[in-house]
């Protein structure tokens, strides 16, 4: 059968050969460690401990504040040197606590474990959501919201997204990898809260271990479908994953794909859902893949969350060569950062560091109209025409071209032949419009 | 060909009937002051009274009886002729224009990364709030010269534009435009500026830039009219007291303060 796939995207060179074969280690952890209180989409938490306050392993620092928020916990135990402004991988400077490590990892007693088939769905999400969980592709949208949708929409199938079509990054391969039935426990979690019949695993083609292990482990574990998705990027993103693989069309923003009877769940995030139910362990470390031609030793880390960029790198033998760019992220959707002071929070999957060479940027020429970011555009938008409205100061305008519904995967600066900066066009005007918004309504 | 001229002849008089009643019985009526006053108006459209362009206020002026001084852009000849013409009250008004309040240009503040991409204020902030080392300056990338309405800002030599006083109508168009935050309107009588908008503390301030305020608070403390007051790390000058006196100008240990007839003078 032809490997499942969406129209459009690009096919960017992997970088992927660097980390797949390397086992996940665990990082050392660090002296110091910094919990941004913003580590999810919505409301930031308000911290509940005071400089100088012992803290356990494990222990809640930040406090949800309202519905699509969720807390943060310490990953080491220590004492509290500090709470204050801090440079966050999003590329700005939000509210931090900074945690001095005694190198104990005296642990907080974990909450009691629960039992999926048994314990009530409404108790499993509130749990999740306790324990800190949100979705670790990236994105880091809180998993107790996509878990709870309204009755009105009832939910028939769960993906699992193993694809991570982001080049370099391996974190989610090595983990399908090494702990599949974690994965599948989680998925099975998620399938009962949601009481969906259906549940499917999409794993990109370039991945052909991880289809195999995935498919042998699923065996006599119910109904779970492992598919194959053709390699291609943005393959992972959530609609295109729902288009490839069930053939149904999410609505333009604010549609979400609970509006077709979807949740699409990270693989990373359904290990974190296991986590949580099965050992009550709050979600304080991730599997992150640091990588890229400007690092000595690529590897892929079991990480403390809070541990510095910087000190990741020292693990791996440091710089090689001239440093051109350092990127929380993938190379395509990641921020590219200005300093290696910054803390790995829940939804970084990648630390990419390029040389020089490799992060060369050719100033923009002017579009000659030759239509191939049209060609590209998993979001079938118009970038081209968006970029010069957008240029031309004409928002609303933009707007009517629906540059909300831009993903910014990065296709269509990729593929221009002219290198226009058209994905950071986009960026931008969603940022005015949005802004705009909030003032009209102030 | 009598038969065509009649049938012709007909349909036009019918059709002109017709248009001549519709246009008696659905006239809009618009109040002819309105028009009027929309010709007195600049017509630029700037929207720096909050209104959908010069139509639009005059339609506020005279139906919501808004004070047409609230045309920021209006010179003070032009108020008082609309004033005479309409009969309305003139009050006092004050010309505005706008200010950078920064002075840390390329020569003095760094930049931390190499950015390239669109070259838009805005679109600049967006990564770590901008690649100048001090978070409050100005980027320079030219977006509130890009949103004058009226041409009266330029490049300045050290990448902060400059405002050409006898341009600039004080619509705010710029403090609008502006990602940082850093324009302010301010009379155009004034002459002495806190040339600084970082809110951080002293040291933080000192390790970025030259001529930032760290916010020590001796100019405060040298007012003799109580005009300065330090918010959040910042020396920030009441207008309405400041009388010009220029202690403030010496006083200051990082020469934040400028006193432009004192630049003017020297050029």
């Amino acid at each position: 059968m032809k490997a499942r796939t969406f129209p459009g995207g690009i096919h960017p060179p992997g970088g992927k050969q660097l980390t797949e074969k390397k086992p996940i280690e665990r990082a050392t952890p660090p002296d110091r460690i910094v919990i941004p209180l913003s580590q999810h989409i919505g409301a930031p938490c308000k911290a509940v401990v005071k400089v100088g306050d012992l803290v356990k392993m494990g222990q809640k620092v930040g406090e949800a504040q309202g519905f699509v928020s969720v807390p943060v916990h310490s990953s080491v135990s220590g004492k509290v040197v500090a709470i204050g402004p801090f440079r966050h991988p999003m590329g700005n400077v939000q509210p931090a606590i900074t945690i001095e490590n005694d190198g104990k990892d005296d642990a907080a007693p974990p909450l009691a474990p629960l039992d999926p088939s048994t314990a009530d769905p409404k108790s499993l999400i509130k749990r999740i959501c306790e324990l800190g969980v949100v979705g670790m592709g990236g994105a880091t949208f809180p998993t107790h919201v996509k878990l709870s949708p309204p009755e009105e929409k009832p939910i028939d199938t769960v993906i699992l997204n193993g694809t991570e079509c982001e080049p370099y990054l391996t974190a989610d391969h090595r983990m399908m990898l090494e702990s599949p039935s974690r994965i599948i426990k989680g998925l099975e979690v998620v399938s009962r809260i949601l009481g969906a019949k259906r549940a499917i695993i999409g794993i990109e083609g370039n991945k052909p271990d991880a289809i195999e292990l995935m498919r042998k482990s699923v065996n006599g574990a119910g109904d779970i479908e492992v598919i194959e998705l053709l390699v291609k990027y943005p393959q992972g993103g959530e609609k295109q994953l729902i288009k490839a693989l069930t053939d149904r069309e999410v609505p333009p923003p604010p549609g979400l794909p609970m509006d077709v009877g979807i949740v699409v769940q990270n693989t990373g995030t359904a290990s974190a859902i296991a986590d949580a139910i099965f050992d009550g362990k709050p979600l304080i470390e991730r599997v992150t893949t640091v990588t890229g031609s400007g690092i000595s030793e690529p590897k892929n880390l079991l990480v403390r969350i809070g541990t510095m960029a910087s000190d990741l790198i020292a693990q791996c033998g440091g710089y090689k060569g001239d440093l051109g760019k350092l990127i929380l992220g993938g190379p395509m959707m990641g921020i590219a950062q200005s300093t290696a002071e910054v803390p790995v929070c829940k939804g970084t999957s990648g630390i990419l560091i390029l040389t020089k060479q490799d992060s060369l940027m050719r100033e923009p020429d002017p579009c000659i109209r030759c239509g191939r970011c049209v060609e590209v555009c998993p979001m079938n938008l118009r970038p081209y025409q968006m970029a010069v409205l957008i240029e031309n100061e004409r928002l609303n305008d933009a707007e009517a071209e629906s540059v909300l519904a831009c993903t910014e995967c990065g296709c269509c600066s990729y593929t221009c032949p002219a290198s226009r900066w058209l994905v950071h066009l986009f960026k931008s005007a969603k940022a005015q419009i949005m802004a705009n918004r909030r003032k009209k309504k102030a | 060909m009598l038969y065509a001229l009649l049938v012709l002849g007909a349909l036009g008089l019918g059709a002109s009937l017709g248009l001549g009643i519709a246009s008696k019985k659905l006239a809009v009526k618009t109040d002819p002051r309105i028009e009027k006053l929309a010709e007195f108006l600049p017509g630029a459209n700037c929207g720096g009274c909050g209104y959908a362009g010069c139509g639009g206020f005059a339609e506020a002026v005279i139906n919501d009886g808004i004070a047409v001084t609230k045309c920021p852009v209006c010179d003070v000849s032009t108020i008082e002729n609309i004033c005479k013409e309409f009969g309305f009250e003139a009050g006092a008004r004050v010309k505005m224009v706008a200010r950078i309040l920064c002075a840390g240009g390329d020569n003095r503040v760094g930049r931390g990364f190499g950015y390239k991409g669109v070259t838009d204020c805005k679109a600049a902030a967006l990564i770590c709030g901008g690649d100048k080392n001090c978070p409050y300056g100005c980027l320079g990338y030219d977006t509130c010269i890009k949103a004058c309405p009226f041409d009266a800002i330029s490049s300045g030599p050290s990448g902060i534009p400059v405002i050409d006083d006898s341009k600039c109508t004080g619509c705010g168009s710029c403090v609008e435009a502006c990602p940082k935050n850093i324009i302010r309107l301010v009379p155009e009588s004034k002459k002495i500026h806190v040339l600084c908008s970082s809110r951080d503390r002293g040291k933080a301030v000192r390790s970025v830039c030259p001529v930032g305020c760290v916010g020590c608070g001796l100019c405060a403390q040298v007012c003799p009219f109580e005009a300065i007051e330090i918010v959040n790390n910042l020396a920030v000058i009441d207008y309405s007291k400041c009388k010009q006196c220029g202690l403030c100008v010496t006083k200051c240990p990082q020469k934040s303060i400028k006193d432009e007839r004192a630049v003017e003078a020297a050029a």
